[in-house]
């Protein structure tokens, strides 16, 4: 992704929220980076953001930081999508 | 009803223990030694004539009315100046102080114009008071003489008379009925601390004149009001009180405009404000004010507040009065529709930090309830959301530790990134009152804040760092305190995880951590953070107070846990005079968060994951709640954008203005198919909105609001809804159109809800509220009486955890293209996105926003101070008019937001804070060329929300 221009799309912003958080937890002790990350991304996201996430994991999007990768593994997968 | 009473007990109270007994007047007293003899007599009930002492400040001892006789004593003593001794017998009146009483009351009346009858302080003017307490009858000398009374004598100018000022827009200053008690001069420099007013000349010849013969709007006075509230006479007196009358009721509420949450007494004529004064027994705020509490209330009646419903089938149409119920019920069926077609994640809510606790807590429950989903968010995520998360995780709970009167107590403040002079204007007054007493202070902000150099107070160390390094600054400062053996051993043995700390330790005595190895990126001189760690670890109580400055970065979270390693370290958590303490932006954002406006928490920050939670408000609202985090605001505007996001209320709050990158927002807003917005004013946010709902002010509604000591305070009603409801009753009936049983009759119903299903508030009733004034919380059977200081035996979490907080830089970098840092803040005079104080003659101060910017930088671009110049980043540019200043550093520049026109949010890039998404306001690379006027966004712009404004079809006419 190119600093010169403001992310694009939400796609694009999840992977670079996704990479943040793990940059923070790159530097805690090792034990807790992989729970550290799942569990927030368990806790702060919405099942629409965990869905579209889940969809570039799946495809083995290049952009992931491998932490994030590894921690996916934690991350609660969304329920179906589902009408009132 | 009657007007609050208040006791003037003539001078401060002592803070003495030890106790004195004497008599006065034949009566047995028992008071703190060093009290005044004046006080000691008013605390048993006789009042000894005064003029220039009044228990706001120090006594001087001017005025010669308040003499007493005290036996085996010579002379006649000012009973103000003369403190209590045992066994002392004083007697307050006798014939020989009748006598001097009624000659020096002569004397000043001989000199003061004698129009009691139409003059604006008839009823409350101390002079006429004491004119009938001393029995003043007749006065012998004429105005024939040397007056400062009369504009001309004889024909000719008196040159001793002076006219009116009258240039500051809330008070006016007639110095022909001055008494020269010097009142406000002390009010000015002790209470206030910005000494702006001094005596010039001296015996006869002696006036009051604001900064050096200058009148008082030009002159340092910030208009916090201290000086007309001390003034005895009709000398200052508010222009309000001048145009209405004096007030025959007043009632006790709470500000509406910043976290310090200060009380005032509302006085009132009938349902008409006269003014606002600050409550002495206010607990935030003990007396004193600033100008937006005390005088900016003048947007309640403004003329450009909506006060009926309006709907509009696409933004681009004009706006159509309707009813209220016309009202509700297209928003029910739009909202359902949108839900059916959409699905029920399509639909979200905003609540307010500018409304009531409970309005707050309705709008969740609204959405949580009603909506079925947990898409609700409120603008502390873009204000303080890594206090929350930063001081949750390492505490254990998302709120300062401190009240407000620990301060007093303080050795050592270390203010970071925030300017208390300004955005908390009664704190900023209290905290310089301790530093003027000697406490240190250390300034962590890339800009010489007002703070940093004021009158009697100079910083022991302003780190000027660059913007976006808090973390690192923060890091080293831990550093020098763990490689020099500088932190508490006792304290983190005893209330912090060891280990955790060891391996905390470890982490920041790392070589790279030192304040030598971040002095290239972070622009400070290593023996100043040395300096510094020292100071704060070595100083005595030490106390961490920050702001915005800290929370809007990407690693704004990781700077809020930087600050809390360093408290915990240092042993400075948990009694009075020290703590972490967040400073807290709007009115009621800790109200906001308390009242579960986040995404993934209910109320009490316990989320929306835990079943036992769910349960209680299951059961209390008889529905089933979801356990999956709704959207964050950012997140909302991108599912908007994707179109899985298609309505929205938004209760008083101005996403479009207050959100960063205002385009993204404006694309998110434009993108969604029913936009509501419930505000006094068509704000920004409006323009894109379907459906406006005239919201009420403070002034119309009872409530509670949460400051920043996470004090609950009481909201009062002092007068009708003009738009006919109070926010609660709107979302009330909103609730009801979208088939809720809801019936709450009066907002202390909704309190009592709080309670029963949140732990923290379990005791907070309106009765409670009533009785004591006001209560921290938590506050229940643990602790009854509330919680001024938290942690004083253990963390909320058990043991107090430290955490490895590593610096990384963030991806918003200086470039050739975009050279500069801007880093944003905020004034005195104004508020926030400025919607209210915009619409009051605080204008007079701010006109508008400016670009500060270093003569260095200026210079080579040239530019000159009051040029016009362009402010581009990644995101977009806009122009506002430059202000040479050496405050900030080469490199860096500086700007305000209050004004809609500037649109420095289109500036702002979407880069936010890893943990909360909080934005990353205080740090854009930009570059600044001259210009010419407004940039093709801003006229675009402009002609957007002109025609968005529109409003047809007015009801009357319509139907
Ligand atoms: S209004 Fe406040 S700042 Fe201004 S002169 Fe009076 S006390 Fe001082
Ligand atoms: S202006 Fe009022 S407070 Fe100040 S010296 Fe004159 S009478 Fe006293
Ligand atoms: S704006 Fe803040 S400091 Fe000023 S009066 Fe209101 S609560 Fe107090
Ligand atoms: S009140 Fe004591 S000298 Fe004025």
């Amino acid at each position: 992704m190119s600093h010169d221009q403001p992310h694009k799309t939400t796609d694009d912003k999840l992977i670079y929220m996704a990479n943040q958080i793990a940059t923070f937890f790159k530097s805690q002790p090792e034990g807790e980076q992989v729970k550290g990350i799942s569990g927030h991304i368990n806790k702060f996201w919405e099942q629409r953001m965990r869905r579209a996430f889940f969809v570039m994991i799946d495809q083995g999007d290049s952009r992931f930081d491998p932490l994030v990768v590894k921690a996916a593994a934690l991350i609660k997968r969304p329920a179906e999508v589902k009408q009132v | 009803m009657s007007l609050v009473p208040e006791i003037d007990y003539g001078t401060p109270a002592s803070r003495a223990e030890k106790m004195v007994t004497l008599t006065i007047d034949g009566r047995d007293i028992t008071v703190p030694e060093g009290t005044s003899i004046m006080r000691a007599s008013m605390e048993a009930g006789i009042q000894v004539p005064k003029l220039c002492a009044t228990d706001m400040v120090d006594a001087f001892g001017s005025c010669r009315l308040c003499l007493v006789e005290i036996e085996g004593r010579n002379g006649t003593p000012a009973s103000c100046t003369t403190p209590v001794a045992p066994g002392l017998k004083v007697h307050t009146q006798t014939s020989r102080l009748k006598d001097i009483r009624k000659g020096v009351m002569e004397l000043y009346i001989s000199d003061h114009p004698l129009d009691c009858l139409t003059c604006a302080a008839n009823g409350d003017c101390e002079l006429q008071d004491m004119a009938g307490a001393v029995g003043l009858r007749d006065v012998r000398y004429g105005y024939e003489g040397d007056n400062h009374v009369k504009a001309r004598e004889n024909g000719e100018a008196n040159a001793r008379w002076m006219p009116k000022d009258e240039s500051n827009p809330y008070f006016t200053y007639d110095p022909s009925k001055c008494i020269v008690c010097s009142r406000c001069v002390r009010a000015c420099e002790e209470v206030q601390g910005t000494f702006a007013l001094t005596i010039e000349g001296r015996g006869f010849d002696s006036r009051v004149s604001p900064g050096m013969h200058e009148n008082f709007l030009s002159s340092e006075c910030v208009s916090c009001g201290a000086c007309v509230q001390a003034c005895p006479t009709a000398t200052l007196t508010e222009k309000s009180v001048i145009e209405i009358g004096q007030p025959e009721h007043s009632v006790v509420t709470t500000c509406a405009y910043c976290g310090v949450g200060c009380s005032f007494k509302a006085e009132m004529r009938g349902e008409e404000l006269v003014r606002m004064v600050p409550w002495k027994d206010g607990k935030a705020n003990r007396g004193h004010s600033c100008v937006k509490g005390r005088f900016a209330y003048g947007y309640s009646t403004h003329k450009e507040r909506i006060l009926n419903p309006m709907i509009r089938e696409k933004v681009s149409d004009p706006w159509r009065e309707v009813t209220w119920e016309e009202a509700y019920a297209h928003v029910a069926s739009e909202f359902r529709r949108i839900q059916y077609q959409y699905g029920r994640e399509a639909i979200g809510g905003i609540t307010s930090s500018r409304c009531t606790n409970e309005e707050t807590f309705l709008v969740q429950k609204l959405i949580r309830a009603g909506f079925g989903n947990n898409n609700v968010d409120t603008c502390a995520r873009v204000c303080h959301s890594p206090t929350g998360y930063g001081l949750g995780q390492t505490f254990g709970t998302s709120a300062g530790t401190q009240d407000f009167d620990s301060v007093e107590h303080s050795d050592v403040v270390v203010i970071i990134g925030a300017n208390p002079t300004d955005g908390h204007p009664v704190f900023g007054s209290r905290l310089k009152k301790r530093l003027r007493q000697g406490a240190k202070l250390i300034v962590i902000d890339p800009r010489r804040t007002d703070i940093v150099r004021s009158p009697h107070i100079e910083a022991a160390y302003h780190l000027p760092l660059k913007p976006g390094t808090n973390v690192a600054v923060m890091t080293a400062l831990a550093h020098v305190i763990v490689t020099e053996g500088l932190f508490d051993e006792k304290f983190i043995r005893e209330r912090c995880d060891w280990s955790e700390f060891e391996d905390w330790a470890a982490f920041v005595a790392d070589e790279s951590h030192s304040p030598e190895a971040i002095e290239k990126y972070t622009g400070v001189k290593p023996e100043d953070i040395r300096g510094a760690a020292r100071l704060f670890a070595t100083g005595g109580n030490g106390a961490i107070y920050y702001g915005l400055g800290v929370t809007e970065h990407s690693q704004g979270s990781t700077t809020v846990m930087a600050i809390a390693n360093l408290a915990m370290a240092t042993g400075n958590i948990g009694r009075p005079g020290v703590g972490v303490n967040p400073l807290r932006g709007q009115n009621n954002v800790q109200g906001s968060c308390d009242m579960g406006s986040f995404p993934h928490e209910l109320p009490g920050y316990r989320h929306v994951s835990d079943d036992a939670t769910r349960e209680i408000f299951e059961k209390m609202w008889g529905v089933k709640l979801s356990d999956e985090p709704g959207l964050r605001i950012p997140n909302m505007l991108d599912a908007a954008v994707d179109g899985s996001f298609k309505g929205i209320y938004i209760q008083g709050e101005d996403i479009l203005q207050s959100d960063p990158d205002t385009k993204h927002v404006a694309a998110g807003l434009a993108a969604m198919e029913c936009v509501v917005v419930q505000d006094l004013f068509l704000n920004e946010t409006a323009n894109y909105a379907h459906v406006f709902l005239p919201g009420s002010t403070f002034l119309e509604k009872d409530g509670t609001f949460t400051n920043a000591e996470r004090r609950i305070n009481r909201v009062r009603k002092v007068m009708t809804p003009r738009n006919g409801y109070g926010d609660w009753e709107i979302t009330q009936k909103l609730a009801q159109a979208m088939g809720l049983d809801w019936n709450y009759t009066h907002p202390f119903e909704i309190m009592d809800e709080i309670a029963a299903t949140t732990p923290s508030f379990a005791l907070v009733s309106y009765d409670y509220l009533d009785k004591m004034g006001s209560v921290q919380w938590p506050c229940n059977e643990k602790t009854p009486l509330g919680s001024p200081i938290m942690h004083i035996d253990g963390f909320v979490r058990g043991k107090g955890k430290f955490i490895r907080t590593e610096y990384v830089a963030t991806h918003e970098r200086t470039g050739p293209r975009f050279p500069l840092l801007l880093t944003t803040g905020r004034i005195l005079s104004q508020y926030n996105v400025g919607a209210q104080t915009r619409r009051t003659d605080n204008v007079v101060w701010h006109e508008e926003d400016r670009l500060e910017i270093h003569a260095h930088d200026a210079e080579n671009r040239g530019i000159h101070d009051g040029d016009w110049v362009k402010l581009t980043s990644r995101s977009g540019d806009t122009t506002l008019r430059a202000l040479i200043t050496d405050r900030v550093a080469p490199g860096v520049v500086y700007t305000t937001f209050h004004h809609p026109t500037t649109q420095a949010n289109v500036i702002t890039t979407d880069f936010s804070d890893w943990a909360t998404n909080c934005p990353e306001y205080k740090v854009t690379a930009v570059q600044v060329s001259p210009s010419n006027g407004p940039s093709d966004w801003q006229v675009e712009y402009d002609e957007q929300a002109r025609q968005s404004r529109r409003i047809v079809a007015k009801l009357e006419a319509a139907e």
